[in-house]
């Protein structure tokens, strides 16, 4: 297992009359090469538990290994796990600063010691993995690409300390579909051509359902379903009650379940769903 | 009325003092009825935002003229009765809020309206009840969820009584709880006060009296819901994607082209469409 919780608590402001528990007892292992869309709703963990797999908050009970090591505040080599694992925060564009797109990039790499001749390798092919021409936009101010770029432009510059996964918290937020597409493409691509693997943060069944393998649902910093994603996204009323809303295929195979079809819920796609309808309801009534 | 009479925009680059003459939105004609609720659809980049500003005189035309009610926003003597007509809610709810309670944010408008105080407060109780705030009124903004801040800010819009709202990307930032907090309370304010929905949400537009589309600085296609979710095509080259529902509808018509009568755009009607047909 590359990322692992073993029973991991967390809270902030321990210790005061504010206290609040973010995490209880949690328990989870990451697989290489996997991808896995971390679910639930806002205040439930979720981004708590992210920061965790990179060094950036420590757990107050409980373990985290990272690689079969384990991360502790004093004794961890934090350096080598935050360039294992790369995190992208949520708007990560709001976080850019240099004045090119090269020095956005190319600026992780630099300060880990990469020689010139190596630097522009590795950016040319974080820019390449985001789908941005590094010839056209190298010397570009970055403020002045669409937003839609800029977002691209903050995930390679993460790309480039060649991390062996990337966790992402919301990486779609507030892009279009379009923008959207781009994105979850070049992920599948990173995961598949490079072995990256993934772990994606989202409010979005419809979004995870393009990328993930498994689904962690988070409930008051708990776990509370886990599991392949078909199987976690037919299960609409549980789902509902985790205040997380089931995708509108799932959601629409339900009602028609209700209605006495028996229509299989762990439809991800329209395509999927109009199939299911095709078979279960229009040729029922021609036979 | 709002209305858009063959409005240009280009934004100029203020260092080297040089227009750079990109179409923002290029010879845009539109018009905004009374009591409509309008919904605006267009990838990032479309132009969408940059017409919801032109709607109070916050951006003026480079070309073409806006009016609202027969006032131009040309004329800086208009701007004021302009602004108290047009009530504008953005995309981040954080940059929106500036007071330390719910009740004093929502209260800053009227105050300086310099309304005398039991006016303030009719218009606070009224503002907060519509967005179903009423409990948070003491609460601090930053306390609050997405959907809830949101909320706020359209409260503090309401409470200055305008006739027109116009929500710039309001739903973007949110989570899909928050969003659909926001597209109930449009939907209960349909009909008491003209609404201007921006968003590059389609499934936001399904309630709307009518939708909009743009592209490149260009409005090109107009209709009812339905009207534009049977556009599948040039949906897709709009950048733009159809609610899932619709989808699995159209996949099904390709097949049997009888099947509906009409294109369901909802859950419900493709349920019942099915259901009831047997």
């Amino acid at each position: 297992m590359f990322i692992v919780l073993d029973h991991v608590s967390f809270s902030y402001l321990a210790h005061t009359p504010f206290e609040i528990s973010a995490l209880v007892d949690v328990n989870c292992a990451i697989d290489r090469g996997e991808s896995v869309g971390i679910i639930g709703r806002t205040g439930c963990g979720k981004s708590t538990l992210t920061q965790h797999f990179n060094a950036l908050l420590f757990p107050d009970a409980g373990k985290v290994l990272i690689d079969g090591s384990e991360i502790r505040k004093k004794s961890a080599p934090l350096k080598e796990v935050r360039q294992k694992i790369g995190l992208v925060f949520q708007y990560p564009e709001h976080q850019i600063f240099e004045e090119t797109v090269f020095g956005e990039v190319s600026f992780g790499p630099r300060n880990m010691g990469m020689g010139e001749g190596e630097l522009e390798r590795t950016v040319r092919w974080a820019l390449d993995m985001v789908g941005l021409d590094f010839e056209t936009l190298k010397e570009k101010n970055p403020f002045e690409l669409s937003g839609g770029q800029m977002r691209r432009v903050a995930i390679a510059s993460i790309l480039s300390m060649r991390p062996q996964a990337l966790v992402l918290d919301e990486p779609t937020a507030g892009l279009d579909p379009e923008g959207k597409k781009m994105i979850f493409g070049k992920l599948k691509t990173l995961r598949d051509e490079w072995g990256t693997t993934l772990v994606i943060v989202s409010h979005s069944m419809e979004d995870l359902a393009q990328i993930a393998q498994r689904i962690i649902i988070m409930d008051q910093g708990k776990i509370v379903l886990e599991g392949p994603i078909r199987e976690i996204f037919s299960q609409v009323e549980k789902l509902e009650w985790y205040g997380v809303r089931p995708p509108a295929t799932a959601r629409i195979a339900a009602e028609f379940r209700k209605r006495g079809y028996d229509l299989d819920c762990t439809v991800l796609t329209p395509q999927e769903l109009a199939k299911e309808i095709e078979d279960k309801i229009i040729q029922r009534r021609k036979g | 009325m709002i209305e858009f009479e063959q409005v240009s925009y280009w934004y100029s680059d203020v260092e080297s003092l040089l227009e750079i003459k990109d179409e923002v939105l290029n010879s845009v004609s539109v018009v905004i009825q009374k009591g409509e609720f309008v919904v605006l659809l267009g990838r990032n980049g479309s132009g969408k935002s940059t017409l919801a500003k032109h709607c109070n005189g916050l951006l003026i035309p480079k070309r073409g003229k806006v009016t609202i009610d027969g006032l131009n926003t040309m004329q800086a003597e208009n701007l004021w009765e302009i602004r108290q007509k047009v009530g504008l809610v953005f995309q981040n709810p954080d940059n929106q809020i500036i007071a330390t309670t719910v009740e004093e944010d929502v209260a800053f408008g009227p105050e300086n309206l310099g309304l005398p105080m039991e006016e303030i407060r009719r218009r606070l109780e009224e503002a907060l009840s519509i967005v179903d705030m009423q409990d948070f009124r003491r609460k601090e903004p930053h306390l609050l969820s997405g959907g809830q801040k949101q909320r706020v800010a359209i409260a503090g819009v309401l409470a200055m009584h305008p006739e027109y709202l116009v929500l710039d990307e309001a739903t973007s930032m949110l989570d899909p709880e928050g969003r659909g907090e926001i597209i109930s309370l449009v939907s209960r304010l349909k009909g008491s006060i003209t609404v201007f929905h921006i968003t590059h949400y389609i499934e936001e537009a399904v309630n709307a009296d009518r939708v909009m589309v743009m592209d490149e600085g260009r409005m090109v296609a107009q209709g009812t819901p339905r009207e534009i979710f049977n556009l599948r095509d040039q949906i897709v080259t709009w950048g733009l994607e159809l609610p899932q529902v619709t989808e699995t509808a159209w996949l099904l018509r390709e097949k049997y082209p009888h099947l509906f009568p009409t294109l369901p755009v909802s859950e419900t009607e493709l349920v019942d469409a099915l259901c009831l047909s047997s």
